[in-house]
């Protein structure tokens, strides 16, 4: 079991957890995430480590509501116990040169502000270019203005909130300055696909942290597949993180959708009956 | 069927009567009507009741020299466990079992009988063999009635760090607690068993086996720490250098799934039998949405493999509710690896077996999901390395069968983190090398199971880590 220390709704749908685990805060680096099991009938679902503290022994992590196990996790409070989580699984992250872009697309802005914050402690000059479909949907914004960055972008599809269109029109202006060594990247496929190519036209180096389906994130099940430079790598254990300009998208984007119908169907019988849900 | 008075108990101060074996036919296992049984996850078998056994020990023709006992790997006294059972001392029957194999229960069912003890049964040379395999799996389902306590010796103050709760590392687990030893367990998933737990489905090994076995180890004094990936959440060194152990068994098995390399592996709806059986058996997904992971439940279903893994697979979409399940091999039966009983039980529920093709190409329908598999027919050619004749393609025969799940078995690889878990460089290939005794070439680290032989058996990982065991108690008691 696995206290919940503390809990902070940064918007309507993002929650930070601070949980009681000190041999995990002992252990995780930046990029690198756990699996939650809320409880008996619960699935396994990845999220990124946040923030941790090996004195204080906790370890956080932000996640968004998308569905049935985010719902039902966000319904927990203070004192309450998650039954599994397990980790450090998967690589740090890894970024080489001085000047970094750090680009998040939705719920990867989750990923991607502890990634932000861990360049920024590590003295790099770090630019950051949020991206979300409309202005409801960005997160973290408050999070991400308190680090000290270089340049914050905000971007928006419908141009609600910051310029209106996508992440690379502002990845390629940076890019054509030359004020890049290199990117990181998560967020939505197409996000992630069409930043890679921007920064393959500069050459500059881009990472991608991808987000497939994992069941046990040991490098046991083969779930969590994708196709790297013509090779199956597994996410969980060879990454998440790789090469973005090496990734198969148009696989990685398939392989996500596999269980729409089921995901839909979990969140119709949760809203009906689950037991947590009356709590 | 009276068992004819045998043994010397019966005969207490009476010179002994020879012993004369019974040559009635070989008890069958009372198996549930195949259609039935292939609708839902209970046991194929309910096994031997009392009476079945006594017959069936009965045929033990009590060999002097015992060839079944040759073809088990561990040795177990068999003709000596078989005539506790004709004396009805049920209790000595499992004592002389667990001498040599600690999971009776497992091994009865799982262990390939027919290339092992039953496959050496002198019976077995012109009629069938005695059905050691069901023996021993009834005398170990009787634990709880006749299995006795077993002796702990005291506190011998030395730390001992297991890592994988599977079938080597419970082995190991066991036999040091009992000597004294300090024990714990660090397993990776929420809960213990390794393969017997994720992999091998109820039918064939329900879970509470698995979960008596670690309870009982729990009752012996074994510490369990889930939800603890070694080599990440801790290292080896911490292990010795922070937490006091004195010596680490490597367990890890060699789950790692390999891929055919061929296009549409990763469509959707393309499987590896690891992640099918891991979220039916493991996440219990054939009750979604009660329980929260999901699983495709295909109506046409195609199994590449011929292993028990594949079997597993196969038999597992069957229970999902599927039409049509075909089991795809590039050789031929003969051929396959699986145990016999699995064959037999597959082909029984109606699993249809297609030979000697080889995938070339997955492909998909509208909806992207994974709609066809393409396979090359292949004859049989030179036998190769192993022995057994290479498949090769015949040039331009090829066939496609419509699918909506498809199922990859063939086999896996180390588990990636036996290096950063032991401490202990592993060889080109990712496994341990060890000496007989599971000893590495880090003095204070021993492994055995899957992650040294390879992708083997529960009897001979069991194995292992008895031996490593018996290795670790005299090293550290030596100290
Ligand atoms: C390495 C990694 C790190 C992640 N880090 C974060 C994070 O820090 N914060 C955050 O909010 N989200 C993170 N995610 C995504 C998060 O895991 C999903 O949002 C979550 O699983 C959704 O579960 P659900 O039941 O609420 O939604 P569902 O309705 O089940 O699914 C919604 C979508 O989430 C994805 N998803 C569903 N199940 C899984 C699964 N078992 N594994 C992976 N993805 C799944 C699918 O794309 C799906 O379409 C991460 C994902 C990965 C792979
Ligand atoms: C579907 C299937 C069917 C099979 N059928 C049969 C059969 O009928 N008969 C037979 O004899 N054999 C069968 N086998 C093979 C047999 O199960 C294995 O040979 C045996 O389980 C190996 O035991 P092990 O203890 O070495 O490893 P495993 O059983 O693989 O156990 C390893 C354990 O270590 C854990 N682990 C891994 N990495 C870490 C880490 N870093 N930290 C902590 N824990 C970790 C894993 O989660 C797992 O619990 C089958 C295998 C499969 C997959
Ligand atoms: S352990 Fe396996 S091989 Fe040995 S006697 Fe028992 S069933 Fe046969
Ligand atoms: S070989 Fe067969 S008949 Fe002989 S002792 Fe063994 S089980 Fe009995
Ligand atoms: S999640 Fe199972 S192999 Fe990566």
């Amino acid at each position: 079991m696995y206290k919940i220390l503390k809990k902070t709704q940064f918007s309507e749908k993002v929650f930070e957890f601070r949980v009681h685990a000190p041999r995990m805060a002992k252990h995780a680096h930046a990029g690198q995430f756990l699996m939650v099991r809320i409880n008996e009938t619960g699935e396994r679902v990845p999220f990124t480590f946040a923030n941790w503290n090996s004195e204080e022994g906790w370890i956080e992590f932000i996640f968004m509501v998308v569905g049935k196990t985010t719902e039902c996790l966000s319904k927990l409070n203070e004192g309450d116990e998650i039954q599994d989580i397990t980790g450090p699984l998967g690589c740090p992250t890894e970024i080489d040169g001085d000047r970094v872009v750090i680009l998040g697309g939705g719920v990867g802005l989750a990923i991607a502000y502890p990634v932000a914050r861990t360049m920024c402690e590590a003295g790099k000059k770090v630019s950051v270019i949020m991206g979300a479909r409309t202005k409801d949907l960005l997160i973290l914004t408050e999070q991400f203005e308190a680090l000290p960055l270089e340049n914050l972008f905000i971007t928006t599809d419908d141009g609600s909130m910051g310029e209106k269109g996508v992440v690379t029109a502002p990845l390629e202006r940076l890019c054509q300055a030359g004020e890049v060594d290199s990117a990181f990247a998560v967020g939505p496929v197409p996000m992630m696909k069409f930043s890679a190519l921007t920064c393959q036209k500069y050459n500059v180096p881009i990472v991608a942290s991808l987000n497939p389906i994992m069941v046990d994130g040991t490098g046991m099940c083969g779930c969590c597949r994708v196709e790297v430079g013509g090779k199956t790598k597994f996410a969980c254990v060879d990454g998440p993180d790789f090469d973005a300009t090496q990734v198969d998208w148009d696989d990685l984007a398939k392989r996500q959708a596999t269980y729409r119908t089921e995901e839909a169907a979990s969140m119709k019988h949760y809203e009906e009956e689950c037991a947590c849900q009356q709590k | 069927m009276p068992a004819e008075v045998t043994g010397a108990a019966a005969n207490a101060g009476t010179e002994p009567k020879k012993y004369r074996p019974s040559r009635g036919p070989r008890v069958a296992p009372n198996e549930e009507p195949a259609a039935e049984r292939a609708r839902d996850f209970r046991p194929v078998d309910t096994g031997f009741t009392k009476a079945d056994a006594i017959a069936e020990a009965n045929r033990c023709l009590d060999c002097k020299k015992p060839l079944c006992m040759e073809g088990c790997p561990v040795g177990v006294h068999i003709p000596q466990f078989i005539e506790k059972i004709r004396e009805e001392d049920w209790a000595g029957a499992l004592e002389t079992i667990k001498q040599d194999n600690l999971l009776p229960s497992v091994c009865g069912r799982v262990c390939p009988q027919e290339d092992q003890c039953e496959g050496k049964c002198i019976l077995g040379r012109k009629g069938e063999p005695v059905a050691i395999g069901q023996l021993e799996r009834m005398l170990g389902d009787m634990a709880d009635e006749v299995g006795k306590a077993p002796e702990v010796k005291p506190k011998n103050g030395k730390k001992v760090a297991i890592v994988g709760s599977g079938p080597s590392g419970i082995a190991c687990a066991g036999e040091l607690a009992r000597e004294g030893f300090d024990v714990t367990v660090f397993e990776a998933f929420f809960t213990g068993g390794g393969v017997l737990t994720y992999g091998i489905p109820e039918f064939r090994l329900p879970k509470t086996i698995v979960k008596r076995e670690i309870d009982s180890l729990e009752q012996l004094g074994v510490h369990f720490e889930y939800n603890s990936v070694a080599g990440r959440l801790f290292t080896a060194e911490e292990l010795f250098d922070e937490d006091g152990f004195d010596a680490l068994y490597l367990a890890v098995g060699a789950g790692l799934p390999r891929f055919l390399n061929v296009p549409g592996e990763n469509l959707p709806g393309v499987y590896c039998a690891n992640e099918f059986l891991t979220r039916t058996n493991l996440m219990k997904a054939y009750d979604f949405p009660e329980y929260d992971t999901p699983i495709k439940h295909g109506k046409q279903v195609v199994v590449f493999g011929g292993g028990n893994v594949a079997m597993d697979a196969a038999r597992t979409a069957l229970r999902l509710g599927a039409d049509k399940v075909t089991l795809a091999y590039r050789r031929t039966e003969a051929e396959m690896p699986a145990r016999k009983a699995e064959i037999h039980h597959a082909k029984e529920e109606g699993i249809e077996f297609l030979e000697l093709v080889a995938p070339i190409e997955f492909t998909a329908g509208e909806d992207g999901f994974v709609n066809a598999i393409h396979l090359q027919k292949m004859e049989l050619g030179e036998p190769d390395d192993s022995g057994r004749r290479r498949p090769v393609p015949i040039e331009g025969e090829t066939i496609e069968i419509p699918c909506d799940i498809a199922i990859t078995a063939i086999g896996t690889n180390a588990n990636p983190f036996a290096g950063p878990a032991s401490g202990v460089e592993p060889n080109k290939w990712g496994y341990i090398d060890t000496d007989d005794n599971g000893r590495t070439s880090n003095p204070r680290v021993w492994a055995g199971g899957d992650i040294v032989t390879g992708a083997a058996t529960v009897i001979l990982a069991m194995g292992a880590g008895k031996k490593a065991a018996a290795s670790i108690k005299e090293t550290l008691l030596a100290e």
